[in-house]
């Protein structure tokens, strides 16, 4: 199950550059904060019309975005999903819940609340990034799965 | 032209989590795999957001609003308290047991793939309970905790 991934400083780095770009250009257009869970929190709860409309449309092209990189390398988006279907389940709730509560995930925490210097992102980051850290640990080298 | 802004902006983002890992679990949770199949990657990926974000933002707060609204809406909250501790551990146990996060598998239900829509199903679950769930105990009087 623990098969080793390529290392792809590059394409990560460019990943990451253009995941920054969106963030600034949200700002300067719509002054919002890019979060992936206020997105889907938006539209199943959405505080008003506009709200709901501007968070599908921003997703509509969160999901155009596999096609057209298909089109353009000729190869699919990277997917490979090591845990079982349980544990897709059980950690998709945990993630929904936990960064509904705590107010941000890897997005607006880490990204768009970090390089804002809040110091509620940089800890909620920190804190995320141990859990999860010690997370894999337990489950790849202590229960084994 | 505010809705197309919109939509080219999700579909950088989308690009962006396509190409850089971020919605392959096998190389998030390989990131934190320190001790076994360790991929540094995925720093590379918070590295290049925050080199474009942190300079970016700066650039932009210099403007008096944005383009398409009348102020920028960013959270003025400052107090660390037990709700963002404990909400962030809750997410990162969750996503080291799944390997995706939401930024990362919104963008990835473009490939059809069937275990992101359970991903992406559950998380919603996850949101939902967390926001109507204190209202729902409130109603029937098993809780006396507040919610805003």
């Amino acid at each position: 199950m623990n098969t080793a991934t390529e290392f792809t400083p590059f394409v990560s780095l460019g990943g990451g550059l253009l995941i920054g770009l969106s963030a600034v250009l949200l700002m300067a257009g719509l002054g919002r904060i890019f979060g992936a869970t206020g997105v889907l929190a938006g539209l199943m709860l959405p505080e008003s019309r506009d709200g709901f409309t501007w968070r599908l449309v921003l997703l509509a092209g969160m999901v155009t975005a596999p096609t057209l990189v298909f089109l353009s390398t000729g190869s699919p988006v990277d997917i490979d999903v090591p845990v079982s279907t349980g544990m897709l389940v059980g950690g998709g709730l945990l993630v929904g819940f936990g960064a509904a509560l705590g107010s941000g995930c890897t997005s607006g925490h880490g990204v768009c609340g970090m390089a804002r210097l809040s110091k509620r992102s940089i800890v909620a980051t920190a804190t995320f990034m141990v859990a999860t850290a010690v997370t894999v640990f337990i489950v790849r080298h202590v229960l084994g799965a | 032209m505010r809705l197309i802004v919109t939509y080219v902006i999700g579909l950088i983002f989308g690009i962006g989590i396509s190409i850089s890992g971020m919605a392959n679990p096998a190389k998030v949770i390989n990131f934190f795999d320190v001790a076994g199949t360790w991929d540094p990657s995925l720093a590379f990926v918070m590295g290049g957001a925050l080199l474009v974000a942190f300079p970016g933002y700066m650039l932009v707060f210099r403007r008096p609003k944005p383009t398409f609204e009348a102020g920028y809406q960013v959270p003025t909250n400052t107090k660390i308290d037990g709700r963002l501790l404990a909400g962030s551990a809750v997410f990162g146990i969750g996503w080291g047991i799944a390997g995706f996060c939401p930024g990362g598998a919104l963008p990835a239900l473009g490939t059809g793939r069937s275990e992101v829509f359970l991903f992406v199903i559950a998380s919603a679950v996850g949101v939902l309970i967390a926001r109507l769930g204190p209202q729902l105990l409130n109603r029937v009087g098993l809780s006396r905790t507040q919610t805003s």
